[in-house]
């Protein structure tokens, strides 16, 4: 069976699924036998989804005024030599 | 917790660039309504920086629309404008980076040894025991732990979804490059929150 270490080499492919069955039939075996690694693939695949949960969508009122500001400015700047 | 926005079913992305690009500045502008927020988060992700996300949002849309003639049409738009606000928010940090102060608690050095030191099963559901503050927090101060050549390729892969030759590409380095540096950040993060999440009372395993 492959060690841990190169097993956690391999987590990202093992993780994004990104191998072939039988690689993967291989890595599993390790998870399956090993409880440290299957902690760490199960709180590394948490790691990701939590994160991709929690992102912050705001966009302070502020900002977002100043953005358009900057945006009506150039947009009227051009305005004449697109016609 | 807020759902993700998603795709507003009336959104034609590439009619609106066709018309933008024909000088359709309505069409411009439902685009940048439709990006405005995930740039700017993927510029504070980057910078962790509020004026320099400010800065990388403007600069990315006004360039955006400076040379809309030469987006070639072979990627999505989204794909072309993150390569733009990521080049901006990387020429920031470069700015910043003799007045950064380097984190203390160093990534693990992968290269070397991708040995976890925090094993532990984590507490069920712990985005539902904290405010979304808290959580926020908790989740930003990790991020803030990582060099940001890892955090980059983690913000890019991991949260903003873009493919690894994506990234690649984006960043200009090699794809083993966005591997090795997305390995290090999931880990590093993942050992993070660990330190918050363990099940208390849990022993630590130790590995091997």
């Amino acid at each position: 069976m492959i060690s841990c270490k190169e097993f956690l080499t391999e987590l990202n492919e093992y993780l994004d699924d990104v191998v072939d069955p039988d690689t993967k039939q291989h890595w599993q075996e390790h998870v399956d036998a090993c409880p440290n690694c299957y902690v760490v693939v199960d709180t590394t695949r948490k790691t990701m989804q939590i994160y991709k949960g929690m992102q912050q969508q705001d966009l302070p009122s502020d900002v977002k005024n100043r953005l358009w500001q900057a945006l009506e400015k150039k947009m009227a700047a051009r305005r004449p030599a697109q016609s | 917790m807020t759902p993700t926005t998603t795709a507003v079913p009336s959104f034609d992305e590439s009619s609106l660039v066709a018309r933008a690009r024909t000088g359709d500045t309505e069409a411009f502008s439902e685009l940048v309504r439709h990006y405005e927020r995930r740039v700017y988060r993927l510029a504070k992700n980057i910078t962790r920086h509020d004026e320099d996300a400010e800065d990388v949002l403007q600069e990315a849309f006004l360039k955006a629309y400076e040379h809309l003639d030469r987006f070639q049409g072979n990627s999505a738009f989204y794909t072309w404008l993150v390569r733009i606000a990521v080049n901006e928010a990387l020429m920031k940090l470069r700015k910043r980076k003799n007045d950064r102060t380097v984190p203390l608690d160093e990534p693990l050095d992968l290269g070397e040894d991708v040995m976890q030191r925090e094993i532990a099963v984590w507490e069920d559901n712990p985005e539902q025991r904290y405010s979304r503050e808290e959580m926020q927090k908790i989740l930003d101060d990790a991020v803030d732990t990582l060099k940001p050549d890892f955090r980059t390729v983690f913000v890019l892969r991991d949260i903003e979804e873009l493919s690894t030759e994506e990234t690649a590409e984006t960043l200009g380095i090699s794809i083993s490059a966005v591997k090795s540096r997305l390995l290090r950040a999931r880990l590093a993060l993942r050992e993070k929150l660990t330190k918050q999440f363990k099940r208390k009372g849990e022993n630590l395993l130790d590995l091997m």
